[in-house]
């Protein structure tokens, strides 16, 4: 029961985009197909629950026993760089298509920032997902980032959609490119607080 | 330009690089640790001077722990004149962490908020002056209902920010509840 | 190339914020009010200038492959030291910009420039070009954040000036996407007139 109080809150109540501001670089970015946006979605999703699951590990089984918590950043940004890489040359093998087809996206998820965010959240952060104050044991992590990860995909995807209507449509000169997209993702901002308060 | 890109000069670099890295962390993080304890110790100091009537002693040196919540005793003269009690709830926004003040006689002499992440201009207002915690100044938890009005109660929420206001009087409760206790264990001694 | 003018291509040809859209996260997560834009930038050019300093100065000696976890883990290595400054000497500053503090190692302006200009140019130009980006996203952060206090909690650097509150809807997720659009544009309108 509290896995669905996770996923929702992580989706809709706190979307990792549209509330903690984590990610927006590929959003800006990414995000003029909808094609686009669900298969770096997929990338990042996947790198979000393998690099949560180690950097977790990291923190309590090496990190806190040796007392080197100050190393966190550092071992933390490595393991994600490390991640991606591996995931770089295992795609390539596999499915070489979806590794054409996601191009520089790959490796610029290294620099995403709810990948390096989810995993200090988890280790760093009580949450207080029904009850009191607490902090998350491992399978909640995991769960958390899953759910963060597909709340990006859901902001990114609905974007993706909103931006193919929005290159039909007549944007006022000054406004193309970024400033129109920005004032989109205010107005899906304001949108998903109407979200909170559920959890 | 660069090293040329062998396994063994890509190995070494690395481990280079992250070696010294680590070495200079580590002693910067030596550096910092007695600073970063200090801040630590005033913020506690300063919430536990806002909520417990003055006292001579360092209430932060005898602090004791019941049920989960840190007590700080605050005396005059040996003599105990108040407790400031640590606690933790869940807001709406995430954890609010706070210090509520007792009197010896268990009337509230003041409340701090230490940290909270709730809503900007809304539950955010529960660190000022408001009737939420004006209200409970004085009273006593165990004659008095201290809940918002909305819940039968008798102190005034704030305006749009119930669960916010719920939360801190929760948060007022839970540390009655740690004062009780405390009686509690110190009856056998002071018979 | 004249330092100045390093300083002043990084301030307005190369803004990070308002030209290069790079550093999107800690500026819309960070300018609740002026002062909190301002300490983030002026933590990141801390960071900038250091490892660019850094990175200019090992570049020659670091393998092309492992270039670029190479630079991760010196400019991790800057933040954590920023980290640990903060935590210990402005303990409130720290507290509000959380998150955000580790999270300029991902800064994609600190790698871009890194990857961009240091590992090509001598020590003292490097310094140079991470002051002027630095700058130009300080002044951009601290400009977006006294936009959003002034209108959203009706102060100025702290200091308040209304009763009550602002339009609470710009100190809120929305109205930091919102005004930043309309910055960028103003910024163009007022760039492409000098041009």
């Amino acid at each position: 029961m509290e896995y669905i109080i996770i996923i929702i809150s992580a989706v809709f109540v706190n979307n990792i985009l549209l509330s903690q501001f984590l990610g927006v670089c590929p959003f800006l970015g990414v995000s003029k197909k909808v094609n686009t946006a669900l298969g770096m979605s997929a990338a990042v999703t996947f790198v979000m629950a393998l690099s949560t699951l180690v950097t977790y590990l990291l923190q309590y089984y090496v990190l806190v026993p040796l007392g080197i918590g100050f190393l966190q950043t550092v071992s933390f940004i490595l393991v994600i760089a490390g991640l991606v890489q591996m995931v770089e040359i295992i795609l390539k093998k596999i499915s070489p298509a979806l590794y054409q087809a996601l191009g520089i996206f790959l490796p610029l998820i290294t620099t995403n920032c709810c990948v390096l965010g989810v995993a200090l959240l988890v280790v760093n952060n009580e949450f207080t997902f029904g009850g009191d104050p607490h902090m998350l044991n491992l399978g909640q992590s995991v769960v958390y980032a899953v759910a963060s990860a597909l709340g990006f995909g859901l902001a990114i995807t609905l974007f993706a959609g909103i931006r193919e209507q929005l290159d039909l449509n007549n944007v006022p000169k000054a406004f193309r490119g970024v400033p129109i997209a920005l004032i989109v993702a205010g107005i899906m901002a304001m949108a998903f607080m109407g979200f909170s308060g559920i959890v | 330009m660069a090293k040329e890109s062998s396994f063994k000069n890509m190995v070494i670099t690395l481990s280079v690089i992250c070696l010294v890295c680590s070495a200079l962390l580590g002693v910067v993080y030596s550096v910092t640790k007695a600073p970063i304890e200090a801040a630590e110790l005033a913020k506690i100091n300063n919430a536990i001077k806002a909520v417990v009537p003055e006292c001579d002693n360092n209430p932060s040196e005898e602090m004791i722990e019941v049920e989960g919540s840190v007590v700080y005793p605050a005396k005059v003269n040996g003599n105990i004149v108040g407790y400031a009690i640590k606690v933790k709830v869940s807001g709406f926004g995430g954890p609010i962490q706070m210090m509520v003040g007792f009197k010896a006689d268990g009337t509230i002499y003041n409340t701090s908020v230490i940290s909270h992440s709730e809503t900007p201009g809304l539950g955010a207002k529960i660190t000022g002056e408001i009737p939420t915690r004006t209200q409970i100044v004085g009273k006593n938890p165990a004659s008095s209902n201290l809940t918002v009005t909305k819940d039968g109660g008798e102190i005034d929420a704030i305006t749009a920010s119930t669960i916010t206001s719920r939360a801190f009087l929760k948060g007022v409760d839970a540390a009655y509840k740690v004062f009780v206790e405390l009686q509690k264990q110190q009856q056998p001694w002071e018979n | 190339m004249g330092k100045l003018k390093l300083i002043a291509e990084g301030i307005i040809k190369n803004n990070p914020t308002f030209v290069l859209i790079l550093g999107m996260c800690p500026t819309l997560g960070t300018t609740t009010s002026a002062i909190n834009g301002m300490g983030m930038g002026l933590a990141t050019l801390f960071v900038l200038v250091l490892s660019n300093i850094t990175i200019s100065a090992i570049a020659k000696l670091i393998p092309e492959q492992v270039r670029i976890p190479s630079y991760i883990v010196v400019i991790a290595a800057f933040v954590t030291i920023v980290q640990l400054l903060l935590q210990a000497f402005l303990p409130s500053l720290y507290e509000t910009l959380g998150l955000f503090i580790p999270l300029i190692v991902v800064n994609c302006i600190v790698l871009g420039r890194a990857e961009a200009y240091a590992n090509k140019n001598s020590v003292i130009d490097s310094a140079f070009d991470g002051l002027g980006v630095g700058l130009g996203f300080t002044i951009a952060l601290t400009i977006l954040g006294f936009v959003r206090e002034l209108l959203g909690s009706g102060s100025i650097f702290g200091w308040k000036f209304i009763d009550g509150d602002g339009i609470l809807a710009f100190v809120l997720a929305p109205g930091a996407f919102i005004v930043l659009a309309y910055l960028i544009v103003l910024f163009r309108k007022v760039t492409a007139k000098k041009a």
